[in-house]
């Protein structure tokens, strides 16, 4: 049996950094995410695993200490929440472009703007369609319970140093502040230079050694055909994911009439909106994208053939909607039910909107 | 024409008076005739050679005119997005604190867009160098004004002479940072005569010497020219700066933590 805790989202996030051994945790407050490094700073895990915690001036220098740490071969990530994470969008930018592999936690709030503490997913678009200037994508996980908060720490890791690219744990404000049991992961050591090298390969600047080039972690290609040949390598790169690395949970779908297609919070409400539906005699399912980049195309053109239609369910104005569309291709009914504003839907709502868009209409 | 000379017969150890370091690649200069940086480059990788501290170095450059400074110095590096630098040598020093880090930055890039990032690492103290290279104007883009420009002095963007009404003064960026605490070495150089070319050399190798001593942050910056961009010759150049940036811009050390107590005191007196 495992260490079974009851905790909250955030600490998690920061208990999983610590246990997944680690290097580097680079952040700036915000609301509705502080307790992830708050919880690092009362964990003192420098003194216990060697990790670094640093607390920067803004949410711009926390994500360029990542390029930083990420340019060493270490296992580095930071946190933040929405208007934070537009912060980042440049160096994430030049992380993707740079091919180094790192870690960011977006604990969604409302927006735009300012905009709310409150719960949101209406980052979305941000953070599958790269969220920064330049072709790229970001590898999206999006945790619907506490336990997935833990369990995606390591797995971010591990996605970010096979792809050397950064990836993203997308969640919100309700996954963040909730409590839930939780059965954390095993400690697993940090890294030295040579098991990182021995992993994932020679890559990173560690310091040029007489029998090899340079490293020199760049985005930058001043050639238009070089750069085009980059280019090239980044897209190759996102076909590996799309082919090697989608991940989805079904729920009720394999007799299923109705698909409901839902992540995060809005996934556990929509299961019971599922239960409710089947109970009066509807057979609705439930699809779960974990990874919202690389998208479940697949798995969403695979069901097109035998349902009558899917909504999804998100908590914005339609943004997933649109993933769902292009993989269904026009060939049933793409309904999509959302509330904003930080407001949490809640499964009768869905009920009704199933019956009256999906199957009403 | 036996009696030519050969040029074997000159290139002998005993005739040798000069050597470029290894340090340095062989790939030809970008950089403009007259400009700074070639000298600046040629100093730091000569102080990474003497130290023997190749293997352990790690650059940042910058985006500006150095930005491809990883052509030239043969040492592992990291290329920051614009203003940057300092916090991304924040986090590689941090993980890897063995290491010596040291950014190599523009006005533009250090005291415009990028005097955040660059305040708050030197008062963290965080122990890289860095190398700041003031030439009172973009350089890359094409002489646009810089935080660092001088009052009446053309540039693209002020074609009249900078003007105080609307662009207020040429920020001292060098004497801010040398009140922070986090600071243990601040000095201002330049590299326009041999004589001041060694005092800027002692300086960058007084600096890297500091980031292992973990004493807080050392930073040089180097008053340089840039003839394209101000539209001089060098010559021209290098009597402009004397005679307009050196008032304001005084060469010399404004703060040696080694020497000076003031700070150690006034952390002392923190901590009770």
């Amino acid at each position: 049996m495992g260490d079974i805790r009851l905790m909250k989202g955030n600490e998690v996030i920061a208990e999983a950094a610590i246990r997944c051994g680690c290097d580097g945790y680079f952040g700036y407050p915000i609301t509705p995410q502080s307790e992830i490094m708050e919880t690092l700073m009362i964990r003192r895990p420098w003194e216990e695993t060697g990790m670094v915690v640093l607390q920067a001036e803004s949410e711009v220098a926390s994500v360029n200490m990542l390029f930083g740490g990420a340019s060493a071969g270490k296992k580095v990530m930071t946190s933040s929440s929405s208007p934070g994470v537009s912060l980042m969008a440049e160096g994430i930018s030049y992380i993707a472009g740079a091919e180094l592999p790192a870690l960011v936690v977006n604990v969604q709030r409302g927006g735009p703007g300012l905009g709310t503490i409150q719960p949101s997913q209406a980052d979305y678009f941000q953070a599958t369609k790269g969220g920064g200037h330049g072709d790229f994508k970001l590898i999206v996980l999006a945790p619907s319970s506490v336990q997935e908060m833990n369990d995606f720490v390591d797995l971010g890791f591990e996605l970010a140093f096979k792809y050397r690219n950064p990836a993203m744990i997308l969640t919100d404000g309700v996954i963040g502040q909730m409590m839930e049991k939780v059965e954390l992961s095993e400690f697993k050591p940090r890294l030295t230079n040579d098991q990182v090298e021995n992993k994932y390969g020679n890559w990173a600047a560690t310091g040029k050694k007489e029998n090899r080039e340079r490293h020199i972690m760049t985005s930058l290609e001043l050639q238009s055909e070089k750069q085009e040949v980059h280019n090239q390598k980044l897209q190759a790169k996102y076909k590996q994911m799309e082919e090697e690395d989608v991940r989805f949970e079904q729920i009720e779908c394999d007799d299923a009439e109705f698909i409901l297609v839902a992540f995060g919070v809005s996934a556990r409400i929509s299961q019971k909106a599922v239960q409710i539906l089947r109970e009066k005699g509807i057979k609705a399912g439930l699809l779960r994208p974990i990874t919202l980049y690389p998208f479940p195309t697949k798995q969403i053109k695979e069901l097109t053939g035998r349902v009558k239609g899917f909504m999804s369910v998100e908590m914005n104005a339609g943004q997933m909607v649109e993933d769902i569309k292009l993989s269904v291709n026009g060939e049933v009914p793409v309904e999509f039910f959302g509330r904003m504003g930080g407001i949490i839907a809640t499964p009768a709502e869905i009920v009704d909107a199933v019956e009256s868009k999906l199957i009403g209409g | 024409m036996e009696d030519t000379l050969k040029i074997e017969d000159i290139i002998k150890p005993e005739n040798k008076v000069y050597e470029k370091t290894s340090v340095l690649t062989n790939n030809p200069t970008h950089y403009c005739y007259g400009c700074s940086h070639g000298v600046v480059h040629k100093l730091v990788a000569e102080v990474i050679e003497e130290m023997d501290i190749q293997e352990d170095t790690i650059g940042v450059s910058p985006v500006g005119c150095a930005v491809l400074a990883y052509n030239y110095i043969d040492i592992d590096w990291m290329q920051a997005a614009h203003g940057r630098a300092p916090a991304v040598a924040t986090g590689y020093k941090r993980v890897s604190p063995e290491k010596y880090v040291f950014t190599y930055q523009g006005d533009g890039d250090l005291a415009a867009i990028g005097t955040a990032e660059t305040m708050h690492a030197v008062n963290r103290g965080e122990n890289i160098v860095i190398i700041f290279i003031n030439n009172a104007i973009y350089g890359m883009t094409g002489g646009q004004m810089a935080p660092t420009t001088m009052l009446g002095q053309p540039t693209s963007t002020s074609p009249d002479g900078r003007d105080i009404e609307l662009n207020g003064y040429p920020l001292k960026i060098t004497e801010l940072l040398a009140q922070l605490p986090g600071a243990a070495y601040v000095t201002r150089q330049s590299v326009h005569t041999p004589g001041n070319v060694r005092k800027c050399k002692k300086a960058i190798r007084k600096a890297f010497e500091n980031s292992a001593k973990n004493i807080g942050t050392s930073f040089v910056e180097v008053v340089s020219t840039c003839s394209s961009g101000w539209k001089q010759t060098p010559e021209e150049s290098n009597k402009w700066m004397e005679e307009n940036m050196f008032p304001f811009y005084p060469l010399g050390v404004l703060k040696d933590s080694e020497r000076d107590t003031a700070d150690e005191y006034l952390v002392q007196k923190l901590k009770k």
